[in-house]
């Protein structure tokens, strides 16, 4: 994906960025060799995954008036801690195809 | 105008580091953040008495280290206060890689710099070593020639360095002892008039809760270059801008500024140029040449950066020469700083006068008048063979 | 003090609908400092502001014009973090007084390349002035964004770029600095140690850390897969055993008083700690034991200094 640039009329002064949280534009999901497959009938929404995720890229949602997580695949960069810390072995680290 | 104002003013003995904390207070600057060096040391001591006696309410920020002192300056800036500092020397050298990140965060800031030369050896007294040292670091630079000019300057700096449209930090300069630590008869103004010159600060792009920002980023080579033009391009606006706001100024004081200073330069075949409080030394021997028939004048920078390059092209058409004095060395380079600058700056017009480069003052060294006279004879000499024989020329100096 | 609401589990710990750090920064698989991130701007209330060393944090979360913060947040160079935040520190303190504007929660982030060596000047300075901060050290043992080369709080017989674990000199010869010290003796009010695998604890040190009026350090422990050469998914297991080996004490400073907040009563063997690390591997070697016994004995000597200290 090519984007014509600004030039330096078009750019806020300083070098300040206005926008925030704009690296969410920026994917990093595409590093990931492996990615982590959570069994939701194993998880138990204890948020241990979800406080030690780096990106963070593991999301709080609710099934069935449960709370679980779900992972966020456009920034997960395949690290491996959450299958690593998850007390209930609900998450699957297996290799990334796409 | 002018009439009331100087009738809001009165006359005081003040050295040049109290006039411009005096100045500095007056402003209303909302943080004084500095680290001592002689000889800029009165200015903070000054300012201290004000903030710690409720004269001024600011934030007074005693930091341990001139790079502290500016990076807290950085950080005073970006609340949208009105921020002052001092420094001179090594102080200046010590917080150089700050001094590139505070124009490149585009932060108004006035730093007083009371002109001392550089270590080693170590040397306290007057060189400009620290304003060249700035030159190049995105910083407006203004020079005072007396403790009047150290007063008046920090009210337009203020105002220029805050403008919307410029928004680079500005250093007014002093030169060491000379003017930091002389007393001179001073017009200042009543506190409650500044206001009419210099109202509160505008916070342009300051912190704001509502809007969130992010303030020195990292910048690859996808976007470092167009950031950088940007700076250059508020030097160009900031052009036009000084002129106006001195006009103001001079409108608003009764005391004339601009960004140079001529003397008995209309006729005049040949002229000395040059910075600082040596310039008033330099008009007084100038009128002593021209009283024994020598055509000479004198020219002098209050701007320095940007450097007012069509203004001085104006100034010197119909020169033969002139000497262009400087208070430093630039080692291994082809003149000192400011005949580097004035080379540049005259070398594409298709008829200039011929230039060479003077040094003298380092360290704080007196000027003796036979100098001072033997410079105004040298210059004349160059304008009458058309030649200069020697490009670079030591005075004052003991072989 | 007494007032805080301190939580008891992660789940207390404010929600996505509370994220101030968004995804698509740079940082490496299985980095340390965002779990720090995430929290310290969960745990502190708005309005906020962030000022951050130079180092991987700072480069990683602000690639123009990518920016991770949802926070007004400050770069200005490496060595200067503490100097900034006392900038704009007082200049608020001024700003609600004479113009009442409102004067922000202060953050101020450095690795431990800006804070152990070259900002040590300057946090001691801004401690000293007793400016109202809350300053926090990633630590991860090393120069990392400029390629893993020591620093003061590189543990001893630590390899990195600088200290390779070479045939003559294995690993670093120093011992690692002492930051909670440093943070009490310059006069912080508050000073804790911190780390990623304990999080509540590290959630109410924050908010312990914000409520003092005036500086407060926090030294939080980060684990860094790359530097480190360890894998990505350990970073956390690791992290906890730093704790149960006593390799990093969990511990706490406030009003003339040290606590242990995590006490270790039966340290796990340190060779648990280092096998999951290249940078330790070399110690494993026969040769090379008098080095790994220098660094059990730093961490013994520091374990008792500590509980010395909470028995005054």
């Amino acid at each position: 994906m090519s984007k014509k640039l600004k030039g330096w009329r078009e750019i806020p002064i300083g070098g300040i960025i206005l926008e925030p949280g704009s690296s969410a534009l920026y994917k990093t999901g595409s590093w990931r060799a492996i990615k982590p497959v959570i069994d939701l009938d194993k998880c138990k929404g204890c948020l241990i995954c979800w406080i030690h995720c780096p990106e963070p890229a593991i999301r709080q949602i609710t099934v069935s008036g449960e709370l679980k997580v779900e992972i966020d695949y456009d920034y997960c960069k395949g690290c491996g801690i959450c299958a690593n810390v998850c007390p209930f072995k609900a998450i699957d680290m297996v290799p990334e195809t796409g | 105008m002018a009439q009331t104002m100087v009738k809001n003013s009165k006359l005081v003995g003040m050295n040049g580091d109290e006039a411009v904390a005096f100045a500095a207070k007056q402003a209303n600057v909302d943080a004084v953040v500095a680290f001592p060096i002689t000889p800029q040391t009165i200015i903070v001591e000054r300012l201290s008495e004000y903030i710690f006696n409720g004269e001024l309410e600011a934030a007074f920020i005693p930091v341990e280290s001139e790079h502290s002192a500016l990076s807290a300056c950085i950080g005073a800036a970006l609340t949208g206060g009105r921020v002052f500092t001092a420094t001179a020397s090594q102080g200046l050298a010590l917080m150089y890689e700050i001094l590139y990140i505070a124009s490149s965060m585009r932060l108004p800031i006035v730093m007083a710099l009371g002109n001392r030369a550089f270590s080693g050896p170590i040397n306290i007294h007057c060189s400009h070593d620290d304003a060249y040292a700035a030159r190049d670091a995105g910083w407006m630079s203004f020079f005072a020639e007396n403790v009047q000019e150290a007063y008046d300057l920090i009210f337009p700096a203020f105002k220029i360095t805050e403008n919307k449209d410029v928004l680079l930090p500005a250093i007014v300069n002093l030169d060491a002892f000379i003017l930091t630590h002389s007393v001179e008869g001073l017009y200042v103004f009543d506190d409650k008039v500044i206001p009419e010159f210099l109202p509160q600060k505008e916070p342009h792009d300051a912190i704001d809760f509502e809007n969130p920002k992010t303030y020195g980023p990292f910048a690859l080579f996808d976007y470092y270059m167009e950031i950088k033009r940007q700076q250059e391009a508020a030097m160009e606006t900031a052009r036009p801008i000084i002129k106006k706001v001195l006009d103001e100024y001079s409108e608003f004081s009764g005391r004339k500024y601009s960004p140079i200073k001529t003397y008995m330069i209309d006729d005049a075949e040949a002229a000395v140029m040059v910075l600082g409080s040596m310039a008033g030394t330099m008009r007084v021997f100038a009128k002593k040449a021209r009283e024994a028939g020598k055509k000479v004048g004198v020219i002098s920078l209050t701007q320095y950066r940007p450097f007012p390059v069509e203004e001085l092209r104006k100034v010197v058409k119909g020169l033969k020469a002139i000497a262009v004095m400087d208070r430093s060395v630039s080692f291994g380079s082809p003149g000192a700083q400011l005949y580097m600058d004035v080379s540049t700056a005259l070398y594409n017009m298709r008829e200039r006068p011929l230039i060479y480069n003077v040094v003298y003052g380092l360290g704080g060294r007196e000027l003796p008048i036979a100098d001072i006279e033997k410079i105004f004879d040298d210059v004349l000499q160059v304008a009458k063979d058309g030649e200069v024989k020697k490009e670079i020329v030591w005075m004052g100096l003991r072989e | 003090m007494e007032s805080l609401k301190l939580i008891k589990r992660i789940n207390d710990i404010p929600g996505d609908d509370v994220e101030y750090f968004a995804p698509g920064h740079r940082l490496c698989a299985g980095c340390g400092a965002p779990q720090l991130i995430r929290t310290v701007l969960k745990a502190i209330p708005d309005p906020k502001v962030v000022v951050n060393a130079t180092g991987c944090v700072e480069v990683a979360t602000t690639v123009y014009p990518y920016t991770s913060w949802r926070v007004n947040w400050v770069h200005n160079a490496f060595e200067n973090a503490a100097a900034t935040a006392s900038g704009i520190e007082a200049t608020f303190e001024v700003l609600e007084k004479k113009y009442g504007k409102k004067k922000p929660h202060i953050i101020v982030l450095g690795g431990d390349g800006g804070t152990f060596d070259i900002g040590l000047q300057s946090l001691s300075g801004a401690i000293e002035r007793g400016h109202d901060f809350v300053y926090i050290c990633y630590d991860n043992e090393a120069y990392m964004n400029t390629g893993i080369q020591r620093s003061a709080a590189t543990p001893r017989g630590a390899w990195t770029t600088t200290t390779p674990s070479g045939r003559v000199i294995p690993g670093k010869p120093e011992r690692k600095k002492d930051l909670i010290g440093i943070a009490v003796a310059n006069g912080a009010l508050y000073a804790a140690t911190a780390n990623p695998a304990f999080p509540v604890d590290l959630y109410n040190k924050i908010l312990k850390a914000d409520a003092v009026k005036g500086p407060a350090v926090i030294h939080y422990y980060s684990p860094c897969p790359t530097g480190w050469h360890m894998d990505p998914a350990k970073s956390i297991e690791a992290a906890r055993l730093a704790v149960r080996t006593r390799v990093f004490p969990l511990y706490e400073y406030y009003e003339g008083k040290y606590r242990l907040t995590f006490d270790v009563k039966k340290p796990v063997p340190l060779e648990e700690y280092i096998k999951l690390q290249g940078r330790f591997r070399h110690l494993l070697k026969p040769e090379n034991k008098w080095r790994l016994d220098q660094l059990k004995k730093d961490i013994e000597e520091n374990w008792n200094r500590i509980v010395r200290l909470t028995q005054i």
